[in-house]
């Protein structure tokens, strides 16, 4: 017998076609699902009731452990157990090496796809990440009791389209539908049911166990722009017991190095102490050490002592990130709390005074962005037709493509909502161009160099033109996940290229942040700069097209001196054009044009007379 | 009593109720679908139709259209955790037979 779910007034789906939908978490430590039951969005346990599944998995000759399974592999089996693949999906191994000196696995594969060596062989993150949405799909579908329809995957805001692609690869490994890649912010002002509230800013706060991001978006017209984000890929609820370690070895005067036992041991005492302090004001700390039993009271003033400075600076990377936003403290209408270390009191207060208006906190911070994906997947699968739901992100970065003289321009501009799709025409430089590279780029700056290169692709069969006759029709489209495809096309023969834009590296966390700051302080030296790189290339395009009609024209048109004189002002403006004078470049060409003026009048009016040979004025 | 449901769904529709914001009670009917012919309908209930039956059993208004009591005189409701699901499920009297899944049935 079918176990059914209360369906909305008028919304039974009729037998067979339940859409069964979920919403993943894929976190860094932990991942959680969650499904919409009854009108009620909540996150579904695995059969030994836990909800949360550490996002651990290890390889084992004989089996592939996930979960609380491969944690306890953790330790006594570090290279083959793999601990926050999400912090190296879709990164490059010079980026990995750089951000995490200190993993302990054996990296194989090439550089742009790095692969973890194991007992059974090349593991890449992708593959990791996918047997954890395996795990938790199989868990969905059990507690649903049916084949999923799709799924809503959340990911950070500052994810570029590297890591969100290969966050779809992976739930395509793992056999699951991706109905959505959402932003982990997103998902949690969802699941406030913020999107259906007033228009305005929202900051997220997330607080995890060992990463704090904070998200700024604005809510317009049922559309969540992600105006910033910031926060420190290495600072969480891990470092508030870091500290309070640190004061109980103080306190009870041991000296490091201590024993990993007693190591755990107080580490073990002193996540349970923060936990306890959330709702008592003191609690007793015993720990056995050489047959003794030390013992000390903590209060919770202590405690907030020794954490005040860790919940200080993530308000530093808060005003930073309203800073990048360009929105005040004021126009914050709600300030939603994610993350399980959000649930520390002095976080709250700190949080509440800073933004001065009390947190969301009524949702399990653990919980809040799996729910906010299972509302949105629920209604991606069609289960409320009567939904005007229809949430929308934004592009994080511009896209754009390389044109002469190494300058981007801009097809795509950032925060604009997606799906898009734009078009820009563009033409060929030279006379008789066959061909047309095209290079992909994502970024706020104007030089090609200061960009981020995503992709490259060749145009060809292109017919020969003269120099701007061919019209190529360049495409830039954005999936509702983020996703870029990019297509050209040669609108007179049809002749057309495409692209699927999977990048080999990824950016650095910081690096969107980064690269929008940079185009603001660089904004006049990137302006100086295009204004020089148009010049140039408006230079030598001038020299090219004078040389061409030179070839066909000059021995016929022009005198020896003529000649001389205009070859000499080429001569002048080609050396000018390698200067960065940008008003003598401009002189130059205006020099050349002067000069060539009655050569260029010539020329028409021989070639009107050869068109008019042989013809009667009584025709024209 | 045209039905009857256990102390188990009483609480999880109240809870439902509650926590959906809204809502009068819970329409149980049945409508002609499915490969055994009819289904149940298990729904929250904003506004009542003309043809409405409401019945208060455990404190939960059961609200019935006219046409779908005669199919669900004496059945009970029921909230059964299998596993990791867990949903409503029907014991009905006047039920003949069932489809392989059980979501739907004849008379």
């Amino acid at each position: 017998m079918a176990l059914l779910q209360i369906a909305e007034p008028g919304q039974s789906t009729v037998p067979h076609q339940h859409r069964l939908a979920a919403g993943i978490d894929l976190g860094t430590t932990n991942s959680l699902v969650a499904s919409v039951q009854s009108g009620m969005p909540k996150t579904l346990p695995d059969a030994n009731g836990e909800d949360i599944l550490p996002s651990i998995v290890s390889y084992q000759s004989d089996k592939v452990l996930v979960g609380n399974a491969a944690k306890a592999l953790a330790i006594s089996d570090p290279q083959n157990t793999i601990v926050s693949a999400k912090r190296l999906i879709g990164r490059s191994l010079a980026d990995i090496q750089q951000k995490y000196p200190n993993l302990p696995y054996t990296f194989s594969g090439d550089k742009a796809h790095p692969t973890i060596a194991t007992v059974v062989g090349d593991i890449n993150p992708v593959q990791v990440s996918s047997q954890i949405l395996t795990n938790l799909v199989e868990r969905a579908t059990q507690a649903l009791g049916g084949d999923l329809e799709g799924v809503v995957i959340t990911v950070p805001a500052y994810f570029d389209d590297a890591q969100r692609q290969s966050t779809k690869d992976a739930a395509q490994l793992a056999g699951v539908n991706v109905l959505r890649l959402l932003n982990e912010p997103t998902a949690a002002a969802v699941a406030y049911g913020l999107d259906s509230g007033q228009e305005g800013v929202i900051a997220v706060y997330d607080l995890g166990g060992g990463t704090f991001d904070i998200s700024v978006l604005r809510l317009n017209k049922g559309i969540f722009e992600v105006l910033s984000t910031g926060g420190d890929s290495a600072l969480g609820g891990d470092d508030f017991d870091n500290a309070i370690v640190d004061y109980l070895v103080s306190q009870f005067n041991l000296q490091r190095p201590l024993s990993h036992q007693l190591e755990r041991q107080l580490l073990e005492q002193a996540c349970k102490a923060k936990e306890l302090l959330s709702s008592q004001d003191s609690v007793d700390i015993d720990v056995e050490h050489q047959a003794n039993t030390l013992t000390l009271s903590m209060t919770k003033a202590q405690l907030n002592a020794l954490i005040s400075p860790l919940v200080s600076k993530t308000l530093r990377a808060c005003r930073r990130a309203l800073k990048d936003a360009g929105v005040s403290i004021e126009e914050v209408q709600e300030v939603v709390m994610v993350g399980g270390s959000t649930r520390v009191p002095l976080v709250r207060e700190q949080v509440g005074q800073y933004f001065k208006r009390l947190p969301l906190t009524s949702i399990d911070p653990d919980k809040v962005v799996a729910i906010g994906a299972a509302i949105q997947a629920d209604v991606l699968a069609g289960n409320k037709p009567d939904s005007e739901m229809l949430l929308l992100d934004v592009t994080p970065l511009s896209l754009g493509l390389e044109t002469m003289g190494g300058l981007v321009e801009k097809v795509i501009p950032r925060n604009s909502t997606i799906p898009v799709a734009k078009a820009q025409e563009f033409t060929t430089f030279k006379d008789g161009q066959t061909a047309m590279a095209v290079h992909v780029l994502q970024g706020e700056r104007e030089l090609v160099e200061d960009c981020r290169s995503l992709a490259r692709f060749e145009l060809r069969g292109i017919p020969a033109m003269t120099a701007g006759a061919a019209h190529i029709r360049v495409t830039f489209k954005v999936d509702a996940d983020g996703l870029l495809s990019v297509s050209a096309m040669e609108k007179s023969t049809g002749v057309e290229a495409a692209i699927e834009v999977k990048p080999s590296f990824g950016l650095e966390d910081g690096d969107i942040i980064k690269m929008l700051q940079e185009s603001v302080t660089h904004a006049k030296d990137d302006i100086q700069a295009r204004m020089l790189k148009e010049q140039q290339v408006e230079a030598s395009r001038v020299v090219e097209g004078v040389e061409a009609a030179l070839v066909v024209d000059g021995e016929r048109l022009l005198s020896p001196q003529e000649r001389t004189a205009i070859e000499n002002a080429l001569q002048e403006l080609t050396k000018i054009s390698q200067s960065s004078e940008i008003a003598r470049i401009e002189q130059a060409i205006k020099d050349v044009d002067t000069i060539t003026a009655s050569f260029a009048e010539r020329r028409m009016d021989s070639s009107i007379k050869t068109a008019l040979a042989g013809h009667s004025v009584d025709e024209v | 009593m045209a039905v009857t449901m256990t102390a188990a769904a009483a609480e999880r529709v109240k809870s439902f109720l509650t926590n959906r914001g809204k809502g009068i009670g819970l329409r149980l009917g049945i409508k002609t679908t499915g490969c055994s012919g009819l289904a149940y309908v298990i729904e929250f209930v904003d506004d009542l139709n003309a043809d409405d039956e409401v019945f208060a059993v455990n404190d939960v208004n059961i609200i019935i259209d006219s046409k779908s009591l005669a199919y669900l005189e004496g059945t009970e409701l029921d909230f059964v955790k299998e596993g990791l699901n867990e949903g409503f499920q029907f014991t009905n009297p006047n039920a003949k037979g069932e489809c392989g899944c059980g979501e739907s049935f004849n008379v």
